[in-house]
């Protein structure tokens, strides 16, 4: 449609274009495929796998808040063989960049789940969710000690030669230090930000509105603290930064891009427009053609302080 | 199926906070059975953030009618439409009713707005099927018997029909139906189906029930809506399991 290049590098990793589906917000990518053409996404990013399956937590999960949501989901998911056997035979075959986001509750676990995961070839890079708000034994825990981080990104890096990504906490005062951790031991990218903690109540039965009290808040409310995390990354890390936070459109993704990040990824809009992240795609590219720019990552880290 | 330009055809309240909505989908009328729900996009901003799930009421060749409460800021601005408007809808979702079987007798049970689901299902009835509908409510501002059949109403407070709750009144008429020949068909608030749930399979009557939760994207990823399962070592998804159920298949 035209001459404008929309791939971008994020370490070793080369993406098609800057737009990803983040974890947790589009299952193992068969849900979603009836709503967008999965080959045309810059990459998909799996939901959280663990060593063993994770039943999640009770009802009830989620509620909306003003211009957001809140959701403790508990990491919920189908473990990692039933991973290998049941969902890598679809996802190996949509025809985008697959990359696996692994949780956690110990540090032999995100080691045992990387290696095992390295001789998938379908896998491309590894995402390594140290951040996790709604889960008591792992995913914050980690994320909210910087040498936890370092100590995590060391081992992973140790068993993998696939690119590595770290996602980050915003519930952290220096975000900058857990990024500049990452670069230390190796990681290829930050991914920033993870959910806010957050909590909502019932005025009437003051009941909190979620059955784990507190949840991760996303959508559009989170998109300013994002970019905040995403600029204090980029002007003090010197490492590629995925951006993440309450995009709902191609001019959130621009913004985020603009901020420091190479590329971005889509959550909470997936609930809402499952076919988002074709229309973003598209906007990315129109907003190139307009601007006169031809290799759309020439628009990461330009910002005009 | 995503449908971005579902047109309004009509907004009507029917009574007081009840109203039908009417909106021109072919794609996803022409798909959709009877239980399934739609998940509606009230506005085209962020406010509200999520989608709203309702169950589909009626389908008239490629126009789908819901039947919602204004409860909120969702189904007020959802009230407000006016025809001709556009609306975007996902539909149909999830799992509707199983209505096959040689079954003589359908028991309708809905609690409140549990109503909205059935003039659809009784559409698709064959015509031979007995009927029954058991409405029950509050009081009698609760009851909606728009487009239902045979209605046998009860209401907690005895402002109409039988004093007591629906599972009571269906208890008291219980004695017409042969539990070989006879099937259930229930929606309403949780309180509603546990019970009849425990009735039911203590009877040995076979029955299904409609469930509602929050949601947000309503086809199985953002995994917000579970329920207990009775078999599962994993949550069943309102949304993607459902929102119809054996009644022995979930724990409410």
């Amino acid at each position: 449609m035209n001459n404008i290049d929309l791939s971008v590098k994020i370490g070793s990793l080369v993406l098609q274009n800057p737009v990803m589906l983040a974890s947790g917000t589009v299952g193992y990518g068969n849900e979603i495929s009836d709503y967008t053409d999965l080959s045309k996404i810059g990459g998909i990013v799996t939901k959280s796998v663990s060593l063993h399956p994770r039943k999640g937590n009770p009802p009830k999960r989620i509620t909306e808040t003003s211009s957001g949501m809140l959701n403790a989901i508990g990491l919920a998911n189908v473990g990692l063989d039933a991973f290998i056997k049941d969902k890598i035979p679809f996802l190996k075959d949509i025809g985008s960049t697959l990359i696996c986001n692994i949780a956690a509750s110990s540090i032999e676990e995100y080691v045992e789940c990387t290696k095992t995961l390295d001789s998938e070839d379908a896998v491309k890079a590894f995402e390594i969710n140290v951040s996790c708000p709604n889960v008591k034994d792992g995913g914050l825990v980690f994320g909210n000690d910087v040498n936890n981080v370092r100590v995590i990104t060391e081992k992973v890096r140790a068993v993998t030669s696939k690119p590595i990504i770290i996602k980050l906490s915003p519930n952290t005062a220096s975000i900058k230090e857990f990024a500049q951790a990452a670069k230390d031991e190796g990681a290829d990218a930050v991914s920033a930000i993870n959910t806010l903690v957050g909590t909502a109540f019932d005025i009437y039965t003051k009941k909190p509105k979620i059955k784990n009290i507190t949840g991760g808040l996303s959508g559009p409310a989170i998109k300013p603290v994002a970019l905040a995390k995403v600029l204090e990354i980029s002007r003090n890390v010197d490492i590629p930064i995925i951006g993440i936070g309450g995009i709902m459109n191609w001019k959130d993704a621009v913004e985020f891009m603009i901020c420091g990040a190479s590329a971005v990824q889509l959550g909470t809009v997936n609930f809402v427009n499952p076919s988002a992240s074709e229309e973003i795609i598209k906007g990315l590219n129109d907003y190139c053609v307009e601007t006169g720019i031809t290799k759309i990552s020439d628009l990461t880290g330009s910002y005009s302080l | 199926m995503i449908e971005k330009n579902g047109i309004v055809e009509s907004v009507e309240e029917i009574q007081t906070d009840v109203f039908i909505l009417k909106v021109k989908a072919p794609q996803i009328a022409k798909e959709a059975k009877p239980g399934q729900f739609c998940n509606i996009k009230v506005s085209d901003t962020a406010f509200p953030l999520l989608r709203r799930p309702f169950s589909i009421c009626d389908i008239d060749v490629d126009v789908i009618s819901f039947q919602f409460n204004l409860v909120g800021e969702g189904t007020k601005i959802l009230s407000q439409k006016q025809k001709g408007d556009t609306i975007d809808i996902i539909g149909s979702l999830g799992v509707g009713f199983d209505f096959s079987g040689g079954f003589e007798n359908a028991l309708i049970i809905a609690g409140g707005i549990g109503a909205a689901p059935f003039p659809f299902l009784i559409k698709n009835f064959s015509e031979e099927k007995h009927i029954v509908s058991f409405l029950g409510g509050r009081s009698k501002k609760d009851i909606i018997e728009y487009k239902l059949k045979n209605i046998i109403v009860s209401t907690d407070d005895g402002s109409e029909g039988f004093h007591g709750n629906v599972v009571q009144l269906l208890d008291s008429e219980i004695h017409k139906y042969d539990n070989a020949n006879t099937k259930i068909f229930a929606c309403g608030p949780n309180s509603m189906l546990r019970a009849l749930s425990e009735y039911s399979i203590e009877k040995g009557f076979d029955c299904e029930i409609s469930t509602e939760s929050v949601m947000a994207c309503g086809f199985g990823i953002c995994q917000g809506c579970n329920v207990e399962g009775t078999h599962s070592d994993r949550f069943l998804l309102v949304c993607k399991d459902g929102p119809v159920f054996k009644a022995e298949d979930v724990k409410l």
